[in-house]
């Protein structure tokens, strides 16, 4: 078998004596999309902040390609030039237009020369039908535009693994699909994703295996379909319940 | 009799003119009678030849108005120049208090203390230490001009002020957006320089600026340093005519560089206000 791009064991994390991950284990392996599910305050969002070292953590290791990246002696700025993350919130930095929002990082943090990364950025753009954008700033987007740029700035950097933070939940429900559309296509594309989603139609479609976390631990964990449609667990098959009841799965 | 059908949204616009009309001409009456009979009050009154004398003397005006117009180019250059090096000195301390590196723990004491120190000293008594007490240590190779010791007096005083000023802006940058940068793979310091700093400067112009507004009539402390300044010529002519109109003359040349700034400020102020609006409703 091959190495796991990224590997969690145990990780634990409590903020002031509250524990938020009570020994989380999970593999994403290459070219797979793990999907996290579970109520708000699960710790799915602390999980993918931890995994980009932006919150240490307690116990526990996380592995990337193999190599430990949460002992103190890791560079994060290494590590985190691997990884690409896509927030609830979008951060979009307000005061840099679309094209060199994307190009940023390719230049500052990886050196790749200006005309490359804005012929690129320009390509991702027109890709996922941003083109006419690329002069505009972040508030003259919609929010689903907005998104699908965090999502382009996310992939400019030819990340290992994609990191996504429920990044439709602060979408009007007409433009969640626009964004889950890119996410498809980068599925196809053989992107590796760790995502934490509210989602359920979208986990159940998109996903190599499903997580269910409850309080800090991996409930249970199957193949999409089977764990939106049959899960095992009481505690998955009521929170689904509690899900099926506000949305239309 | 059938009357032309009109529209209630006609009907309502009529009203609403007919009331802003109304009000117009309430204002103007008001302003008429409150300024008006205000003047009248004050130039009928007895006294008055004796205060126009006194403060609005077209003839001391006369003499006196070049020279105080040249001392007042001390003042202009004064503000130029400190305003420039506060800015950059600010900007510094501003970034130094939020680094983290180990190494730079002593310049982050000596920026938080010595902001707290010169907060809390009137800036008059910096500019008399300074100015005075650095000559009288007559060490080799500090300079002895008057001019700029004050001029570093005035930065040390303001620099505590805005250095205050730019790490609230940047501080009020939300903290998602250095997890953002981070995220892409940024160091600290591009973060910083890229992502947090234009924002915060942005958010951070309004209080800027009126710290300027300050800075540029607080020059005139200088005075007490012997340098002939605006005020200090007019200050020299009142006390050798007993007329002061000179005073006067000096207080409209500090008020006519403030007055466009704050104009300036008031406006953006307010178009900051309206774009917050937009936003809000665009939510």
């Amino acid at each position: 078998m091959t190495m796991p791009v990224l590997e969690i064991r145990g990780v634990t994390k409590a903020f002031d004596d509250k524990p938020v991950l009570q020994g989380i284990d999970l593999k994403v392996e290459e070219h797979t999309a793990v999907v996290m599910i579970g109520a708000s305050g699960s710790g799915k969002s602390s999980l993918l902040r931890c995994i980009n070292l932006l919150v240490d953590i307690d116990d526990g290791d996380i592995l990337l390609d193999g190599e430990v990246v949460t002992d103190p002696t890791v560079d994060p700025q290494r590590v985190r030039r691997s990884l690409a993350m896509v927030f609830q919130h979008f951060n979009l930095f307000p005061h840099v237009r679309v094209l060199d929002q994307i190009t940023l990082a390719p230049i500052k943090a990886h050196g790749i020369p200006k005309d490359e990364a804005v012929e690129e950025g320009r390509a991702l753009l027109a890709r996922f039908g941003l083109a006419d954008r690329e002069r505009d700033y972040p508030d003259q987007l919609s929010g689903g535009q907005q998104q699908r740029v965090a999502l382009i700035r996310a992939i400019a950097t030819r990340p290992r693994a994609l990191l996504l933070d429920e990044i439709t939940s602060a979408l009007d429900p007409e433009l969640v699909g626009e964004v889950l559309e890119v996410v498809r296509e980068l599925k196809e594309g053989g992107m590796t994703m760790l995502i934490a989603t509210h989602e359920m139609a979208f986990a159940r479609d998109v996903a190599d295996e499903v997580c269910f976390l409850h309080q800090g631990r991996v409930v249970e964990r199957g193949l999409g379909r089977q764990m939106i449609e049959d899960p095992q667990e009481p505690e998955t098959q009521k929170f689904l319940a509690r899900m099926l009841a506000t949305r239309a799965v | 009799m059938s009357a032309e059908p009109i529209s209630r949204r006609e009907v309502r616009a009529a009203a609403r003119r007919r009331s802003d009309r109304r009000n117009a001409l309430i204002a103007a009456v008001s302003t008429i009678v409150v300024i008006g009979g205000g003047v009248l009050l004050l130039t009928t009154r007895q006294g008055w030849p004796v205060v126009q004398e006194t403060f609005f003397s077209p003839e001391a005006f006369r003499t006196s108005f070049p020279d105080i117009l040249r001392g007042f180019w001390i003042d202009v250059k004064l503000f130029l120049a400190v305003e420039v090096l506060v800015l950059i000195a600010s900007l510094g301390v501003a970034v130094l208090r939020s680094t983290r590196a180990p190494a730079l723990f002593p310049f982050r004491l000596l920026a938080a203390v010595s902001t707290d120190l010169f907060r809390g000293i009137p800036t008059i008594l910096v500019v008399y230490l300074i100015g005075f007490g650095i000559p009288a240590l007559a060490l080799p190779g500090v300079p002895n001009d008057p001019i700029i010791l004050a001029a570093f007096a005035l930065t040390l005083s303001y620099t505590a002020y805005v250095s205050e000023v730019f790490r609230a802006g940047i501080d009020s940058v939300h903290p998602g957006q250095r997890g953002a940068a981070l995220a892409v793979g940024l160091s600290r310091a591009q973060a910083m320089r890229f992502v947090i700093l234009p924002q915060a400067v942005r958010n951070v112009i309004p209080p800027l600026l009126n710290d300027f507004i300050s800075l540029q009539k607080d020059v005139a402390l200088v005075s007490v340093l012997g340098i002939v300044e605006a005020f200090r010529v007019a200050q020299i002519d009142a006390a050798s005519t007993f007329n002061y109109t000179p005073l006067l003359a000096a207080a409209s040349l500090y008020v006519i560089v403030t007055v466009p700034l704050s104009l300036f400020l008031d406006r953006m102020q307010k178009r900051d206000r309206g774009r917050r609006r937009l936003e809000e409703a665009r939510r």
